[in-house]
């Protein structure tokens, strides 16, 4: 236990420096790598503890991207009050997807496509509707002061980026260590057993839910202020979703670090792909490789390694 | 303690429980007999609201618990185990427990003892770090009977918790069963092992082909025709007389 | 309100456009029958399928229908070989661990075509391809009735192979009973890569009647993936009929929502379609209860 310690506060440690020492280029590695530890955790909660497979997260994700956007633009909210709404706007939706899915009683295969569904109702919806500047997306005004929450200098981003991984890793942690979580884990197992054991399942997987489009939602709104623009297919795309899904099936479904870890691999990947892409003149495209070799991990990760890289680190997150 | 009156049970044409009536007193332990696919298990399962009967009431120490989900049964005192055993599969045999625990308690450090208490309480202290995949059956069924205990029960459904296992297991088993009694808890309980049950039971109800059709001590079952015939078939009593 | 003769052409349209739907939800049925493996690849192959009719007409100039044999041919390969050594022997367990392996396969289909073909849309010319036929006020393309007819021909073919074939009752003998099947001898992962490659095989003769009417690009698997799997949820996980009927009921739903809603929020039909059924009736049309 205390080397495992030892290892995680010399790898914050690192974090913290890093942004300090490495080119600029490696900052914006590292925002990513957080941004999509942190999403992916929203995936974890839902699909990797209370395994609820979804194909569908950007519904989320999008939600949280279009309630602050639309808040800060067409009603000239402060950023940051906006994020929380945003927040609050992601836990709405994934509490009603959840009450309706979960109440006509969907599981597996058809609850992971019907939150695909709901996902591309939503970007068929955001494309079509002067209220979210149809197929054209929304432009935030830049304005880089801190009060906008926008910030000149990316290494902001990052310590933001790291922060909000941290929180998540914080949240898996204690779902690996309270009744909440024991029971998520009960309910993946095995619903009837549950039941039998005094859970009440449809309540516990409707917070699962609920927390999870919370937490994706954040990650909405701050993809939106670092980018400064969204449209239907960047908030509600497929693309979007697979990501969310990928990260956390790679690093390993209902770990506490499995988000992290996927993160790190799929970052990895696609800057290999980069580096690939410079030499080999004819890889103009970067993008699809990377894809490639994403869809062929899951393939193998799922078919050979279902818990995925942690796995190879240390057993399934324990919870006594 | 439990009063089923009357309870029916059909699934598309087929009446699996037809009018069963039976009561358990508290501290007693009753089991439950009947040929196969006399409806035992259905039963059971409708008694801890997996099903909804179409007819009858269910009382549980004094409440209407008829039609009630699982959960809210179980939360009320009434905990069932599986026929066909259900473990976590990917967890410790602790963490099962605990989940089990954590009906009554919130507090990990709390819901840990109760957990280990469930285990020591059927035997399995040296397995709490296993995974529940990796239990053969006599720990699995262990398992099922340590995770309701760790619920904080009042009244158990034993669905066939000897099935499976081998005479050394079984006599291990009932004196497992006994010793729960002792404690404090009701037991209702369905078996074939024969043996286990005559020895363990204060009453014997028998179910054939969903009705209830005897009801006594195990020397008065024994000892009637109508459940001989049921075992048998028709005209047993009179050839085992003879 | 919109005038009849446009709402009759948009009707029409639909069904012509829902029987090739009918061949796409028929292959996945099957897959699904037999496999009980919910095929999310079934969009992107149909997708490479199209892209397969393309280059035989932009290489040879072999028209799409003309190519039939071929591509169904080919088709019917791909997908015997992609059970054979992808999917069926990374399935086990879960069938969710399934979805996510023909995910997978989606995924990396998708992206070997963006990577090899670009992003653009590609359509095959046919000198026939302005013909209309006209019926009352409803002017259709040529193609269109040819591919419908054509469709309906292949299901019924299909229809045939596997009422009457060995093979095709060998096959269902697996759907009904797999360890039944098993125990009378019948090699089953072979009829399951076999059902595979047919129901691939439905996307190939799909792809050569949707060429001469419409366009590919690498993105099409997305958008086919949630049409095909709402046919089949409509009509009935499992149900032939249920594909049929779905197939024209979602050609027509498509081709209406467009005409009513608009170009861009008409597609909300399929997912809204998809939506209600899955909370209101599961089971679908013609459901069939495992």
């Amino acid at each position: 236990m205390r080397r495992q310690g030892l290892l995680l506060a010399l790898a914050l440690a690192a974090a913290i420096v890093l942004p300090l020492v490495a080119p600029g280029y490696l900052v914006e590695v590292g925002v990513l790598v957080f941004f999509l530890a942190f999403i992916g955790q929203s995936w974890n909660i839902s699909g990797g503890f209370a395994g609820q497979t979804s194909f569908g997260h950007a519904v989320f994700f999008g939600t949280g991207a279009y309630t602050s956007t639309i808040l800060q633009i067409t009603f000239g909210w402060n950023a940051w009050l906006a994020w929380p709404a945003a927040v609050v706007a992601g836990a709405i939706v994934g509490w009603i997807i959840a009450i309706l899915s979960f109440r006509a009683g969907l599981r597996g295969s058809y609850f992971a496509l019907i939150t695909l569904a709901f996902a591309e109702a939503f970007r068929i919806l955001a494309n079509s509707v002067s209220f979210t500047h149809a197929g054209l997306g929304m432009l935030i005004k830049a304005d880089p002061r801190p009060a906008n929450f926008q910030f000149r200098d990316p290494i902001w981003f990052y310590y933001l980026a790291l922060a909000l991984c941290i929180v998540s890793l914080l949240i898996a942690w204690q779902l690996t260590r309270d009744r909440f979580g024991a029971r998520l884990v009960g309910v993946r197992e095995n619903e009837d057993a549950a039941r039998a054991l005094g859970i009440d399942v449809f309540a516990e997987k409707v917070k699962a839910l609920t927390l999870s489009g919370a937490i994706a939602a954040a990650g909405g709104t701050f993809y939106a202020q670092k980018y400064l623009y969204i449209d239907p297919n960047i908030a509600f795309g497929v693309d979007k979703s697979i990501e969310m899904l990928l990260v956390t099936m790679v690093g390993g479904a209902g770990t506490i670090f499995g988000p992290l870890l996927g993160a790190l691999t799929l970052t990895g990947v696609n800057e290999a792909t980069r580096a690939l892409a410079s030499i080999v003149p004819a890889l103009k495209n970067v993008q699809p490789l990377s894809l490639i070799v994403y869809g062929v991990m899951l393939i193998l990760i799922v078919g050979r390694l279902p818990d995925g890289l942690a796995r190879l680190f240390h057993r399934v997150q324990r919870h006594a | 303690m439990l009063e089923v009156s009357g309870v029916s049970k059909s699934f598309g044409g087929l009446k699996a429980v037809d009018s069963a009536s039976l009561d358990v007193r508290s501290g007693e332990i009753v089991a439950l007999i009947g040929p196969n696919g006399a409806g035992k298990t259905t039963l059971f399962a409708t008694l801890a609201g997996f099903h909804k009967p179409d007819a009858g009431r269910i009382v549980f120490a004094g409440r209407d618990v008829t039609g009630e989900p699982p959960h809210r049964i179980c939360a009320a005192g009434m905990v069932r185990t599986f026929q066909i055993t259900q473990p976590f599969a990917r967890i410790s045999v602790r963490e099962n427990l605990m989940v089990g625990a954590y009906l009554r308690v919130q507090d990990r450090g709390e819901s840990r003892r109760r957990a280990e208490a469930a285990a020591a309480q059927v035997g399995m202290a040296g397995q709490l770090d296993r995974l529940g995949a990796d239990l053969t059956v006599a720990g699995r069924k262990r398992l099922e009977l340590a995770r309701a205990l760790a619920t904080g029960p009042r009244l158990l459904l034993l669905d066939e918790v000897m099935a499976g296992l081998n005479p050394i297991e079984i006599g291990e088993i009932v004196e497992v069963v006994r010793a729960i009694r002792a404690s404090g808890i009701t037991i209702l309980l369905t078996e074939h092992v024969m043996q286990a049950v005559m020895s363990l039971a204060d009453r014997v109800y028998v179910l054939n082909q969903g009705r209830m059709i005897a009801e006594g001590t195990p020397a008065e079952i024994a000892g009637n025709p109508a459940v001989v015939e049921a075992y048998l078939g028709h005209g047993a009593a009179g050839a085992l007389r003879a | 309100m919109l005038d009849p003769g446009i709402l009759f052409a948009g009707v029409l349209n639909g069904l012509m456009a829902g029987g090739i739907y009918v061949l796409v939800a028929v292959g996945l049925t099957l897959i699904y029958g037999v496999l009980h493996i919910i095929n999310f690849a079934h969009g992107s192959l149909l997708m490479l399928a199209m892209y397969a009719v393309f280059f035989l007409w932009r290489l040879s100039g072999l028209d799409p229908y003309a190519a039939l044999p071929i591509v169904i041919g080919a088709a019917f390969a791909f997908g015997y070989l992609l059970y054979r050594l992808v999917i069926g022997r990374l399935s086990h367990g879960r069938d969710e661990n399934i979805l996510l392996i023909t995910l997978g396969v989606s995924i990396v289909i998708d992206n070997v075509a963006l990577l090899l073909f670009g992003g653009n849309t590609q359509t095959v010319e046919t000198p026939y391809a302005s013909s209309f036929v006209q019926l009352g006020d409803a002017f259709l393309p040529l193609p269109k009735i040819i591919s419908f007819v054509a469709s309906l021909l292949i299901c019924a073919l299909l229809g045939l192979f596997l009422a009457r074939s060995d093979t095709g009752k060998a096959i269902r003998a697996v759907a009904r009973e797999r360890q039944g099947a098993r125990l009378v001898g019948i090699d089953v992962d072979n009829i399951f890569a076999l059902s595979y490659g047919i129901g691939i095989a439905c996307l190939g003769a799909a792809a050569c009647l949707l060429m001469p009417t419409y366009y590919v690009t690498p993105s099409s698997g997305h958008a086919f993936v949630l049409v095909a799997f709402t046919i089949v949820v409509l009509g009935g996980m499992g149900s032939f009929a249920g594909a049929a009927v779905g197939g024209l009921i979602i050609g027509v739903v498509e081709s209406l929502g467009g005409l009513v809603l608009g170009e861009q929020l008409g597609q909300i039909g399929i997912s809204a379609i998809f939506i209600l059924i899955l909370l209101l009736k599961p089971s679908g049309l013609f459901g069939v209860r495992q």
